[in-house]
């Protein structure tokens, strides 16, 4: 299975974009968060966004990497984006609630 | 037509993926639906995850196979120093009959004092791994039927019933 690497969080202007792999789920989320944090800490970003073009899987992991970035910016006023969500994934942000808290773009 | 079968695995995170991918490839020959194999996979996933994490307390997910000691860098990937996972068995049963599947995700670790309480959407008892306490709620949704039979010190055993073969879609539009 493939995993995150090093290349897929990028930092643009004052974005994170983290490139999401194609299965998300408990065993790979811990490393994403982790990295995910290195980068808000030390680039200084506002907002995130996740990028879900690669991802075919996801189950509850899923909110919790989100939701935890989104605890960690919003009280600096950043946001948490979502593009490249497809219809289940979207159903789990539905279920979750989610969607209130990040804006799903368009692409 | 009945067909079953029986999977014990290690409680690692490794086996997240497995355990969902062993489901699906059972379940394949029946033709579901996009949305029935994603329900059914991410049900899986999380009750053997909740096995792995709250039964045998395995709490960190390594990222990458076999991985358990070192420093962690993004070059060498995740790794938790001094860290050894808890030895512990999950138990993964799978029976079809006709178009139903029956699942059952059991393990023999600490098990839950409040099932009730552990049901709610967004309560968990382990707020510091950042997950989301959602776990149950996704069992529910994405499956007909839940059960949970668990008591501490006995360990969990989750049942779980989908019919296949209904359009996923119908009637679970939220």
């Amino acid at each position: 299975m493939e995993q995150i690497a090093a290349g897929d969080f990028q930092v643009i202007d004052d974005c994170l974009l983290i490139q999401l792999p194609e299965e998300i789920d408990h065993h790979g989320a811990g490393f994403i968060c982790e990295c995910a944090d290195r980068y808000l800490v030390r680039e200084e970003v506002r907002n995130v966004v996740f990028d879900f073009g690669r991802t075919r899987f996801m189950d509850s992991s899923g909110i919790g990497i989100v939701m935890g970035r989104y605890r960690k910016i919003s009280c600096f006023g950043g946001r948490v984006y979502a593009i490249h969500v497809d219809r289940q994934i979207e159903r789990i942000f539905k279920l979750s609630g989610l969607n209130k808290i990040v804006e799903v773009l368009e692409s | 037509m009945k067909n079953e079968m029986e999977i014990i695995f290690d409680a690692l995170s490794d086996n997240e993926g497995f355990a969902r991918t062993a489901v699906a490839a059972f379940i394949a020959h029946l033709n579901p639906t996009l949305e029935e194999m994603a329900d059914i996979k991410t049900a899986v996933s999380e009750a053997v995850t909740n096995s792995i994490i709250h039964g045998y307390e395995n709490l960190y997910g390594y990222g990458r196979p076999g991985r358990e000691a070192g420093v962690c860098s993004e070059e060498t990937g995740p790794a938790r120093p001094g860290r050894r996972a808890n030895p512990g068995k999950v138990h993964l049963r799978c029976a079809l009959e006709n178009e139903i599947l029956h699942i059952e995700v059991a393990d023999s670790g600490k098990g839950i004092e409040d099932v009730e309480r552990a049901m709610e959407p967004l309560y968990t008892t382990k707020p510091e791994l950042e997950r989301s306490g959602m776990g149950f709620a996704f069992m529910e949704a994405f499956m007909d039927d839940l059960e949970v039979e668990s008591a501490p010190g006995k360990g969990t055993k989750v049942r779980m019933i989908k019919k296949i073969g209904v359009g996923g879609w119908i009637g679970h539009q939220c």
